[in-house]
């Protein structure tokens, strides 16, 4: 049977067919659909951990208890998980273990561009690249393959067109594979100096060995036609050079780490001239000059972001695209923003209010950095917020950070904030915490964590209560507070900053697009209006201005209710 | 075929472009489609692909492209004048959304827009999607509406539209989106 799939859909329909047994991630776009799609399958355990290193080490505990498991993450994702990747590298495996790691060339829904594919090379583990979902649900069963065969954990490297594109896909059964036998083996599971140090030698014969396997592979396609132009591609940039030159030869890599060095040799010699076209970093373009063969790539082609038919147009056949129509006046851009009865746009209301310094952090609450309530001066990484409260505490002083708050969310605190709060509470500090508790992973498309109640299935287990870790990490002031009461908000935040202590403001009311919410209706603006502007100042998408004053989009109202709150005239009224 | 669906985060352009794919995939050739997940669908500008033909190598539809762009939303239609093909066609919802820029007051939502596209030569279909959804039952059903004007000019037949809707859309919102896509159909 065939089915339209997205990649991601189809990643987890091949580790249902692996006959996968565990599976452990952490949210993050573009990946998050993969262990979604997995969860609705009963014959493998799944589960929503922590964060992506948690995930990664649950995930080398099923592989060497026997199971077949897998882990799926997007980039940065990968960096918190780089410590295991780097030490299971030499343990290998005992049931296969594949690591899934998505790409976000353009940065679509993140923070930075890396090229995943460095890890897949420093770590010294094989890595795949699918171009279409076909392919992803091909080469998941394949990882699984090599690993048990090579004795090595394996990722499978998508970027964003691939895991959210559909196309079309070959289901076939689910092959059980039974869990292997477990025996206690320390030379090869305890990676201390004295068992690494062979280890590591074994790492480098397997590179050897699984280049050999690579040449020989059918992960990888040579395609011969005109061989005036050669090319190199992976991934979705073989889809873009298939698209714009269709008659050239080419040799498509499906594992590109450690790379085919016999067959990028033998289409070397087939072809007269070879462009490399990969997006991101001229990984492909600098192996290929390290063994001598002369490509055309990044003095061409731009590091940066996505590529497209077009642009391979242009740059190999030299095409000028024909002169597309355009507006003759500026069109205003629509970025993403904070949505209509967003839980977090009471809190930047009022440190915006404040003139609040707001250490940032990684969710949808980014988005309090843009106009108009610009609040946010800071974000780098998940759980990166309260520690950089702490960091421009230690370096300006106690004044500065009573004028000072970081912002992150419930799900962003579990994964990595909390670490940060001891860091504070332990090397006395007095940083002022504010935890957006909306319920839910937000950014991602709504996922259960810890701090929910809830797992990956919906069922219900034992809650984080975030007050008493707070409070058992040694945070004596922790506040409750609705983040649209906004005068009471308000007056938190005063007293909270002010202390001479840490603190820590869990602002509480659920996303606005979940259903424990339960917003309905919608306000209007009614004739007490004074036209003072004062809701302009929330950045309610669903509020313009218009000649007669602020008006309200009926088809953007969710009757969440905070507007009220900050109008003096009693204006505004359910409809 | 290249259709591209543009729109505002939230529109619902998603299942819009899974039923379309839907409905490609039953004349048997080859369907790719390329969505928007994350940040950028929380209330900005969205734009998802769909192409159907006998092979379909990218997922993506690049400028000068696109054969139909069904948008749902006006200054939406206006920003990707520039991917349609000569002769293509737009089907335009008359419905607008201020972007965040034109709340605060740092930019101007441009007026006349259709009028505008059609001096430059466009064929534009223009609905307002908002007023059939709500006469459907709800106002969500916009994306279905569009599809319903759209399919007119298709050579998909209605019956295999409503089969693709039947396949895509949740039981207990079959019957408004069924409704839905008939007023567009027939508008």
């Amino acid at each position: 049977m065939k089915k339209l799939m997205l990649g991601n859909e189809a990643i987890a329909r091949g580790a249902y067919e692996a006959g996968v047994h565990v599976v452990s991630s952490y949210p993050g776009t573009p990946s998050t659909e993969i262990t979604e799609f997995i969860a609705k399958y009963d014959e493998i355990y799944s589960e929503w951990a922590p964060n992506e290193k948690v995930a990664v080490e649950t995930a080398i505990g099923a592989a060497t208890g026997g199971g077949r498991a897998l882990s799926a993450m997007k980039h940065v994702g990968l960096n918190v998980a780089a410590d295991p990747l780097f030490t299971v590298s030499y343990i290998g495996v005992n049931g296969g273990l594949v690591l899934v790691v998505a790409d976000d060339p353009g940065m679509h829904s993140s923070q930075n561009e890396q090229d995943s594919r460095n890890y897949a090379i420093a770590a010294k583990v094989p890595m795949l690249e699918p171009a279409d979902s076909a392919e992803c649900k091909e080469f998941t069963k394949k990882a699984f393959e090599i690993s048990e065969q090579f004795d090595t954990p394996v990722i499978l490297r998508v970027t964003t067109r691939v895991a959210h594109s559909q196309s079309m896909v070959e289901l076939e059964d689910r092959k059980e594979v039974p869990v292997k036998d477990y025996t206690k083996n320390i030379a090869k599971n305890v990676m201390i100096p004295a068992n690494a140090r062979p280890k590591h030698v074994m790492v480098e014969e397997r590179t050897k060995a699984l280049s050999e396997y690579n040449s020989a592979s059918d992960l990888n396609k040579m395609e011969i036609n005109d061989t005036k132009i050669g090319i190199i591609a992976a991934g979705i940039s073989y889809q873009y050079a298939k698209e714009a030159c269709p008659d050239a030869s080419v040799l498509k890599i499906g594992m590109i780490n450690p790379m085919p060095e016999k067959l990028i040799r033998e289409f070397a010699e087939k072809v007269d001239k070879i462009y490399v076209v990969e997006q991101l970093d001229p990984v492909i373009e600098n192996y290929c000059r390290s063994i001598g063969i002369d490509v055309i790539g990044k003095e061409i082609f731009t590091l940066i972001g996505e590529y497209s038919t077009e642009l391979l147009k242009e740059k190999i056949l030299v095409e000028k695209p024909a002169e597309p129509m355009k507006a003759d006046e500026p069109i205003p851009v629509r970025p993403a923003v904070m949505c209509p009865g967003c839980s977090h746009r009471g809190v930047f209301y009022v440190l915006s209010k404040l003139k609040l310094n707001v250490t940032g952090d990684i969710g949808c609450y980014s988005l309090g950095c843009a106009k108009p309530l610009e609040s946010i001066d800071t974000i780098v990484c998940m759980g990166g917020s309260i520690t950089a409260a702490h960091g421009m505490e230690k370096a300006r002083g106690k004044d500065f950070a009573r004028k000072t708050v970081a912002v992150l969310g419930d799900s962003t605190f579990v994964h990595s904030g909390i670490t940060g709060l001891i860091d504070v509470v332990y090397n006395k500090g007095t940083t002022t915490t504010i935890i957006l508790d909306n319920s839910i992973t937000g950014m991602t498309g709504h996922q259960q964590n810890p701090a929910t109640g809830f797992t990956i299935k919906n069922e219900p287990t034992r809650q984080v209560d975030l007050e008493m870790l707070a409070h058992a990490v040694g945070v004596d002031r922790v506040v409750i507070a609705d983040p649209f009461d906004v005068d009471n908000f308000e007056k938190v935040v005063k007293e909270e900053i002010a202390a001479e202590e840490p603190s820590v403001i869990i602002a509480q009311r659920p996303c606005a697009l979940i259903k424990k919410a339960g917003y309905t209706g919608r306000y209007v603006i009614n004739d007490k209006c004074k036209n003072c502007k004062m809701c302009m100042k929330l950045g309610c998408p669903a509020i313009s201005l218009t000649e007669n004053g602020p008006k309200i989009d009926e088809t953007l109202c969710v009757g969440c209710g905070l507007c009220p709150n900050v109008c003096k005239f009693g204006a505004i009224e359910r409809a | 075929m290249n259709i591209m669906i543009v729109g505002v985060g939230g529109q619902g352009t998603l299942l819009a472009s899974r039923i379309i794919g839907a409905a490609a995939i039953n004349l048997g050739g080859d369907v790719k489609l390329s969505e928007v997940h994350g940040m950028s669908q929380r209330g900005g500008s969205v734009v998802t692909y769909v192409r159907y033909g006998e092979k379909i190598a990218s997922p993506i539809i690049g400028e000068g492209e696109a054969d139909v762009i069904l948008a749902f939303e006006q200054l939406e239609a206006y920003r990707y004048i520039s991917y349609l093909k000569e002769g293509g066609k737009y089907i335009v919802n008359t419905q607008k959304t201020n972007p965040m820029p034109v709340i605060t007051g740092a930019a101007k939502y441009p007026e006349d827009i259709l009028g505008k596209m059609e001096k430059m030569g466009i064929s534009v279909t223009s609905c307002d999607a908002l007023a059939l959804a709500k006469e459907a039952g709800n106002i969500k059903s916009v994306n279905v509406v569009l599809i319903g004007v759209m399919a007119k000019h298709t050579n998909i037949s209605k019956e295999e539209w409503e089969e693709a809707i039947k396949q895509t859309v949740p039981e207990k919102f079959l019957e408004v989106n069924l409704k839905a896509f008939r007023l567009g159909y027939d508008a």
